[in-house]
C-alpha cells in the first residue's frame, strides 16, 4: 500500500521531521525532541498537522434527526457553531469511532473522524442517513487540518496577518474580539487569505488550543504564516509523539488504545457520552439500556513512582507475590514529561478500581507498585 | 569529538571502542535518533559477567523500549552512572558522554566498520 502523504509533507521534510505511519500516513513523529515538543505546549505553544484526521460533512434538512439516530449524543441540541465530543456506536453498544462533531448550520454538520476510521465511519454513517432527508460527503481529502495548542495559541493567532471573520470586518479588525469571546468546543467561520477556515477552539492536549480545517492547497501558507508569527510566542512544530503523551497526561482516550468495538462506553468512563435521555431510538441504544456485565473492566488511571513505565498491553496484577492474580491490562502509558512519573491507563476487574487501591504493573517481568487514581493525571490551571 | 570512523559497530546499532583489553559500549545516533528522547537507562553492574548476544540491559524513550545487547563476552568494568542520572545524553552525545557500559575482554567477534555501519542503516 502507498503510503499517504500530507498536503503538509514538503513542510514537515524542510522542517528536518522523523515521520512514522499512522493509519496509512506518512505523519510527522517528531521535529527534534518529543519531550522538548511536549513541555513547549503546555507552557508556549506547539503546532500540529492532523491532517490525516477525517471529516464527513451532512447536509441537509434532516441531518440533526439523523446523527441522533446515528450517534450516541443528541447533536440536535447543539447550535451553530457549537461542537460535541461523541461517539459512534455498534449495534452491541462497542465503540466503532469517537468523533467530534461540529455544526456548522440548520442543516449541516461536519463530523470529525480517527484517521484510521475515515471509511467505517462515513458508510455506516451513509447507511444510517438512508431515510433521513440528508446527504453524506466524505470531505476528507479536500480538508487540512491545523491544530495550535499551548497557553500562547490564542496569542499566536492574534498576530497572524490574514484572519477574517465571515460576515464581519473585511480587515479582520473584529477578529480578536471574536476570538476572545469563542468558548471552548465552539466554532467560527472564517477566511485566512480570503480562502475559507474553520476556527475551532478544541484539541486532544489538555491546553487551551485552536483547531483549523482548511482546503489543502492553503494549508501551507497557513501552517507558514502561523510559525511565522508564531516564533515570537516559542511556538514550535509538534509531532504525534508528544500529541499522544499530551493526550495521555490529560486522560484522553484513544481509539484502537483505551476505545474498541469490544468496549461500552460506561466502562471507558464516557457514560455521559451517551443520551440516554433523547427522543427516538439510536443505534447501540438498547445494548447500552442494558449495560456492560457487572465484572466488566473498567478503564483507571494508575500512578507509578521511579521513572519506568508501565506500558500498552502489559498487565496489571493485583499483588507482587506468586499468588497474586491478573487484574487488567494497561491501554497506554508513559513516563509522564510534565509530572516526572510514570502514568497509565488501563482496563482493571472493577473491583480492583477504586481510586487508592495499590495495584502492581508487570514492566517485563519486574513488579512496579501503582496506585489508582482520578483522570486526568493533568488539569491545566488557567 | 569522537571520530566515529575509528569504532566499530553491530547491527544491533551499538558502537565499540576498544582500548587494550577494556571495549566501551555505546548506542549509536541512529538507534537514539529512532527511539526518541531517552528518559530511563538500565545497565548491568559492574562486576557481573556478560555472554555476547544477550540482553544485559534497556534504554527506554518516552515512546518505546530498545534492548542493550553485549555485544562481547567479559566483565562489566564500569557502568556510566552519568547516563543513569541523565538520559538525555543518550540522545545529544551518543559516542561521547553518553556511552553505556566499559567490559573487559579478551575476544572480539567479528564487527562492522563505520563504512559497513552507515551502509546497514543506509546513509
Amino acid at each position: 500500500m502507498t503510503e499517504r502523504l500530507s498536503p503538509l509533507d514538503g513542510v514537515h521534510r524542510a522542517a528536518g521531521a522523523s515521520f512514522t505511519d499512522f493509519a496509512g500516513w506518512q505523519m510527522p513523529v517528531r521535529y527534534s525532541s518529543d519531550l522538548a515538543e511536549h513541555h513547549a505546549v503546555r507552557t508556549a505553544a506547539g503546532i500540529f498537522d492532523l491532517s490525516h484526521m477525517g471529516e464527513i460533512v451532512l447536509i441537509g434538512p434532516e441531518s440533526a434527526a439523523a446523527l441522533d439516530f446515528a450517534l450516541a449524543g443528541k447533536l440536535s441540541a447543539i447550535e451553530i457553531g457549537q461542537a460535541k465530543y461523541s461517539l459512534l456506536l455498534a449495534d452491541d453498544g462497542g465503540i466503532i469511532d469517537d468523533l467530534v462533531v461540529y455544526r456548522t448550520g440548520d442543516d449541516r454538520y461536519m463530523v470529525v473522524a480517527n484517521a484510521s476510521n475515515r471509511e467505517v465511519v462515513a458508510d455506516e454513517l451513509r447507511a444510517r442517513a438512508d431515510g433521513f432527508d440528508t446527504n453524506v460527503y466524505d470531505e476528507s481529502d479536500d480538508i487540512a487540518l491545523i491544530a495550535v495548542q499551548g497557553p500562547a495559541s490564542r496569542e499566536i493567532l492574534l498576530a497572524t496577518p490574514g484572519f477574517t471573520i465571515e460576515g464581519g470586518h473585511p480587515d479582520g479588525e473584529d477578529v480578536p474580539e471574536a476570538l476572545a469571546s469563542l468558548r471552548y468546543y465552539r466554532a467560527i467561520a472564517g477566511a485566512f487569505r480570503g480562502e475559507p477556515v474553520l476556527i475551532a477552539r478544541t484539541g486532544y492536549t489538555g491546553e487551551d488550543g485552536f483547531e483549523l480545517y482548511i482546503a489543502p492547497e492553503h494549508a501551507t501558507a497557513l501552517w507558514e504564516a502561523l510559525n511565522e508569527a508564531g516564533a515570537a510566542h516559542a511556538l514550535v512544530p509538534a509531532g504525534l509523539a508528544s500529541r499522544d503523551t499530551l493526550r495521555l497526561e490529560a486522560g484522553m482516550p484513544l481509539y484502537g488504545h483505551e476505545l474498541s468495538r469490544d468496549i461500552l462506553p460506561v466502562q471507558a468512563g464516557l457514560g455521559r457520552v451517551v443520551a440516554l435521555s433523547k427522543d427516538g431510538d439510536f443505534v447501540g441504544r438498547a445494548a447500552i439500556e442494558a449495560g456492560p456485565a457487572a465484572d466488566a473492566p473498567v478503564l483507571v488511571g494508575l500512578a507509578a513512582e521511579g521513572r519506568r513505565a508501565g506500558r500498552a498491553g502489559y498487565e496489571v496484577f493485583d499483588g507482587d507475590g506468586a499468588d497474586s492474580a491478573r487484574v487488567g491490562v494497561v491501554t497506554s502509558g508513559a513516563l509522564s514529561p510534565t509530572l516526572g512519573h510514570p502514568i497509565a491507563m488501563a482496563f482493571v476487574a472493577p473491583d480492583a478500581a477504586e481510586t487508592g487501591r495499590e495495584l502492581y504493573l508487570d514492566v517485563r517481568g519486574t513488579r512496579v507498585p501503582a496506585s489508582v487514581v482520578a483522570l486526568p493525571f493533568y488539569k491545566r490551571t488557567a | 569529538m569522537t571520530d566515529q570512523t575509528a569504532l566499530q559497530y553491530t547491527e544491533e546499532h551499538e558502537w565499540i571502542r576498544v582500548d587494550g583489553d577494556v571495549a566501551t559500549i555505546g548506542i549509536t545516533d541512529y538507534a537514539a535518533e529512532k527511539l526518541g528522547d531517552v528518559v530511563y537507562v538500565d545497565l548491568p553492574v559492574a562486576g557481573s559477567t556478560v555472554t555476547a548476544g544477550t540482553v544485559i540491559g534497556e534504554i527506554e524513550s518516552t515512546k518505546s523500549v530498545g534492548e542493550l545487547f553485549a555485544p562481547v563476552d567479559g566483565e562489566i568494568v564500569e557502568a556510566n552512572q552519568a547516563v543513569v542520572d541523565s538520559p538525555e545524553l543518550v540522545n545529544s552525545d551518543p559516542f561521547g558522554e553518553g556511552w553505556l557500559i566499559k567490559v573487559s575482554t579478551t575476544s572480539l567477534p567479528k564487527l562492522l566498520s563505520h563504512d559497513e555501519y552507515r551502509a546497514l542503516v543506509g546513509e
